[in-house]
């Protein structure tokens, strides 16, 4: 499977999602300029954390209109894979490709350290190999990442199963119903704040996230084989 | 339109304006009848001005510098770069500098860290390094205060604001609390990359006819002056100083720093030199590119990128803006950098070309502005060997009777220490600092050193920022070994071997004969440690005149130091493993408490002598803890610092709330002695018998790891027991308790 890792000006877990896919799951993964036009080769978009035009006016804002945004738009209509962690999840939903919006954590603060995820849908395939119910140590490392939805939006997101990672224990930044990452209906494009590709090592401190991007690949690429 | 007409050369003599910018009569006669024969213009006497401050010529700490040692088998670059270079074999190596940023940060704290921060990265990648960690010391008042409650939360969210945007993982570092800061906190910022020993870059200028290009932000009004604000002291009713601080844009900086270093990497056979446009910005940077290289160089200030109207030559060239960086290329070759430069969006601008001449010549609206000696202006400022005199404290010190703590109840003074903000834990401040960024980090903050993994390799390195101002207010001497040998303590503690250090030396007034002494005295006592513990000095700073109403700082000489761990197995943290573990000591334990966090919170105050310091058997004892690591005997290993062994053994303790049962043959009271040369140690009890024949009578077994999540301390004349979790609270919960109380 072939990855397109997308540099934004700001990017900076480019290199992390590099690792995790190239060292972490042993899969392709490339850098992709925010510049290009085509995504044309590659079985998966992935869009990295960081401050992408250093978050000014608005975290995301800006990298949506990012020439190669349309082309990821393309793609998710296409059903293939598009996961978007922190920065990445910020542009997913300033772009409409995820519902609601991400605010300044509760208490104002960028926070960073390693946190305890439930797993809420593990019938997404980006999440098969997790058991349903199951806690993931996973680090964040963000200041606006308070996940926001009215409240129509947030039952069409439990009704549809879209909320696939809650935080378990304590909720770091006052999201609506401790939502820490969803999915869009069709179950392609994934969005959360925390960070899976720097779980994929012990001597980091957790491999919780290797199965995330595991599951990615048996599922899209079985995916891709049948049609 | 509107022009300010500059004052003329005699009116600059007249008026003394030169005086304002901090260049005494002498200086000032020197530039005009010993270097330039005529009267320097308005221009050219505030390019001397800045050059000949202390922040960028040293004129005052030259002599001090001269004594530490700088070199050694595996120094590649000593100091005098943008950044000192550590061989750490397989052709690779370890950059890393300090920089202090206390003036701009007390009176914009938010501002003035995160351009502290800015500044050092650019330092850093400017040798051709990528950045992959920062480090932090701070020191600050009391938080009784809104004051200083106010500088402690801006210099941490600038510190995080500028790091986690630019992606680079804050990873450690240190925050002490005095009362001597309160007026004038310090800010120090260090940054370690790696590079490959073909990819090392020298800030210089040569070859006539090449070209000088400035990349990077625009120049504007901010800053001016920045390095001579640096240089003075502050007193109340001079916040007109405000000016002075320059504003950081993090996001500019990932740009300038992804196109730098894909220059520096792919663009070799056109780049000459690169410096960063730091303190005292273009005039700083272009001219020392120039004088290192021995060249001479026109720049046109008509081509500089400028955001605001009208600026002046004086203005451009002493403008502090930021994220600003000069590089020099072969003639011809400008249009590839633009090329480059212009893919991250940034501006690459031809400003001027070298010469074979020696001077240093610039032009506005095609008139030249100033036209000086290039050697003359960055490398010939006077070298002043400042009278010094012992301060009277220091006799007044040494007739005191030893301080002796009250301690009725031992666990009652633990709980005390644990909550004193500069033992406390500074986890509520360092989760704000995205430590994890680039995916390296094996240890972070909260341990004695920090611990990155060098990707493709089984090495790793540890790095630390250490200083007990407290012992050097004492005896500056002997506490300079200390600073050094904790740092030292703190890399051997995680697994790593000492390589080098950069330091940040804050001080009061230089023109005091006793804060001179102090500064004098204790880089004595800073490069007899660096000599025997084999880690010379690669790179630092020199910021002088901390003082408030005339009251100077305790001397500070931050120690920033970088270690080698050979094997990722080695990597070692300070939390206790495994229940059934036996706990040592290392090092011998007795009644010093001059100087300590028991005393500073008993009595207010610190005083008296500073206890005995062996440097010869710290080096013995760092050495043994280093072999017992390497040989795998040791599961914890923890350094001994303020508040003692209590305070080490609860610490250990925290990470998994285990509990212990430990008994030693000493007084109660004696459990907060701060003695040198410490740690403790917890060791699988199949290893214990190996430990122990190895430190010899070094190291004493004290008790066990225990699963009762109860701390047990017995002591000749008490047994105490207190939850682990308790304490852990307390130890906690301490620091979020004073930013959040009224004051």
């Amino acid at each position: 499977m072939r990855f397109a890792v997308i540099q934004f000006p700001g990017s900076n877990c480019d290199v992390d999602l590099l690792h995790a896919i190239r060292d972490g799951v042993g899969e392709k993964a490339e850098y992709v300029s925010h510049m290009e036009t085509s995504l044309d080769g590659f079985d998966g978009i992935l869009l990295p954390g960081g401050f992408s035009y250093g978050d000014y006016l608005r975290s995301g804002a800006i990298s949506r209109f990012s020439n190669v945004m349309s082309e990821v738009r393309r793609f998710a209509e296409e059903g293939k894979p598009v996961f978007g962690t922190c920065n990445g999840f910020q542009i997913l939903v300033e772009a409409g490709l995820l519902p609601g919006a991400l605010q300044r954590n509760k208490h104002l603060h960028f926070i960073c350290k390693s946190v305890q995820l439930k797993v809420e849908n593990n019938k997404t395939n980006f999440t098969s190999l997790y058991e349903q119910g199951e806690q993931l140590t996973i680090p964040i490392a963000h200041g606006e990442g308070s996940y926001y939805c009215d409240p129509e939006t947030l039952e069409e997101l439990e009704r549809n199963n879209q909320i696939v990672f809650t935080y378990a224990s304590e909720n770091p930044n006052g999201s609506v119903a401790d939502i820490a990452g969803i999915i869009n209906k069709k179950g392609n494009v994934l969005g959360m704040m925390p960070h899976p590709e720097r779980a994929t090592e012990e001597l980091l401190g957790s491999s919780d996230g290797l199965r995330f991007f595991q599951s990615m690949i048996k599922n899209f690429v079985k995916e891709t084989a049948n049609v | 339109m509107k022009t300010i007409q500059e004052p003329t050369a005699q009116t600059v003599k007249e008026q003394r304006i030169y005086a304002e910018w901090g260049l005494t009569d002498e200086e000032y006669r020197m530039i005009s009848e010993d270097i330039l024969g005529r009267l320097p213009n308005y221009t050219e006497t505030g390019l001397f001005s800045v050059m000949w401050s202390e922040h960028c010529s040293y004129k005052n700490s030259k002599p001090v510098l001269r004594k530490f040692p700088t070199s050694g088998p595996q120094v590649l670059q000593g100091p005098g770069e943008g950044a000192g270079i550590v061989d750490i074999g397989d052709g690779q190596a370890v950059v890393f500098k300090a920089e202090s940023h206390n003036h701009p940060s007390a009176v914009e704290p938010y501002e003035g860290a995160a351009t502290g921060v800015g500044g050092i990265i650019r330092d850093i990648f400017s040798m051709g390094a990528r950045p992959i960690a920062l480090l932090d010391s701070l020191r600050f008042g009391e938080l009784d205060n809104e004051r200083t409650k106010y500088l402690l939360e801006e210099v941490v969210a600038g510190i995080g604001g500028y790091g986690n945007c630019i992606g680079i993982p804050t990873v450690g570092g240190e925050i002490g609390f005095d009362p001597v800061y309160k007026g004038n906190p310090l800010v120090n910022a260090m940054c370690v990359g790696l590079i490959d020993h073909k990819d090392i870059q020298k800030g210089q200028a040569k070859g006539v006819g090449n070209t000088i290009m400035y990349v990077g932000a625009k120049t504007g009004r901010d800053g001016i002056h920045g390095a001579t604000f640096a240089s003075e002291e502050f007193s109340d009713g001079e916040e007109s100083e405000r000016s002075a601080v320059q504003v950081g844009d993090p996001f500019m900086e990932k740009l300038l720093m992804e196109a730098c270093l894909e220059l520096i990497q792919n663009y070799q056979d056109i780049l000459i030199g690169i410096q960063d446009m730091g303190a005292a910005g273009l005039v700083s940077s272009s001219s020392e590119m120039a004088s290192k290289a021995g060249s001479g160089m026109v720049l046109n200030l008509d081509d500089v990128p400028q955001r605001e109207t009208n600026m002046t030559p004086y203005e451009m060239m002493l403008s502090e803006s930021q994220e600003r960086m000069l590089i020099c290329v072969k003639a011809g070759s400008e249009d590839s950098v633009k090329e480059l430069f212009s893919r991250y969006e940034l501006d690459a601008v031809n400003i001027g070309h070298v010469t074979d001449d020696g001077q240093y010549r610039l032009f506005h609206h095609g008139v030249q502005v100033a036209d000086l000696p290039v050697d003359a202006l960055a490398e010939e400022a006077p070298v002043y060997n400042k009278p010094y005199t012992e301060p009277e404290r220091i006799k007044r010190f040494k007739a005191l009777k030893a301080f002796e703590p009250v301690v009725t109840n031992a666990g009652e003074t633990l709980k005390q220490l644990l909550k004193q903000p500069t033992i406390a834990s500074k986890k509520s401040i360092f989760e704000t600092y995205d430590s994890m960024v680039r995916t390296n980090t094996v240890v972070g903050p909260g341990s004695d050193a920090a611990v990155l993994r060098i990707r493709g390799t089984q090495k790793a390195l540890a790095m630390t920022t250490d200083c007990n101002a407290r012992y050097l207010y004492l005896n500056p001497e002997r506490g300079g070994q200390m600073a050094v040998a904790e740092a030292a303590r703190n890399i051997v503690a995680s697994g790593g071997e000492p390589l080098a250090i950069t330091d940040c030396l804050n001080y009061g007034n230089p023109d005091k004969p006793e804060v001179f002494w102090e500064l004098w005295t204790s880089a004595d006592g800073i490069s007899k440690a660096c000599e025997t513990l084999g880690t010379p000095v690669i790179s630092g700073n020199v910021s002088l005149y901390n003082e408030t109403n005339g009251e100077a700082i305790y001397p500070t000489p931050m120690i920033g130091m970088v270690g080698l761990v050979k094997e990722l197995a080695h990597v070692t943290t300070s939390d206790f493993k495994q229940i059934g573990d036996k706990i040592f000591v290392v090092g011998e334990t007795k009644p010093d408490f001059n100087g300590t966090e028991i005393q500073k919170m008993q009595l207010g105050r610190i005083e008296g002598e500073l206890f005995d310091f062996d440097i010869e058997k710290e080096k013995d004892i760092q050495d043994k803890v280093l072999e017992a690591i390497r040989r795998g005997w040791i599961q914890s290993a923890h350094d001994l610092s303020e508040g003692g062994l209590a305070v080490a053994l609860a610490e250990s303790a925290f990470k998994k709330g285990f509990g212990m049962d430990v008994t030693v043959d000493m007084p109660k009271d004696w459990l907060f002695s701060e003695s040198p040369s410490r740690f403790v140690l917890s060791v699988k009890p199949e290893n214990a018998t190996a430990v122990k024949a190895l430190f010899d009578q070094d190291v004493t077994e004290i008790g066990k790891v225990t699963d009762s999540k109860t701390v047990v301390i017995k002591t000749q004349d008490e047994k105490t027991e207190l939850e682990t979790n308790e304490l852990k609270k307390v130890w906690e919960e301490a620091i979020p308790w004073l930013l959040k109380s009224k004051a």
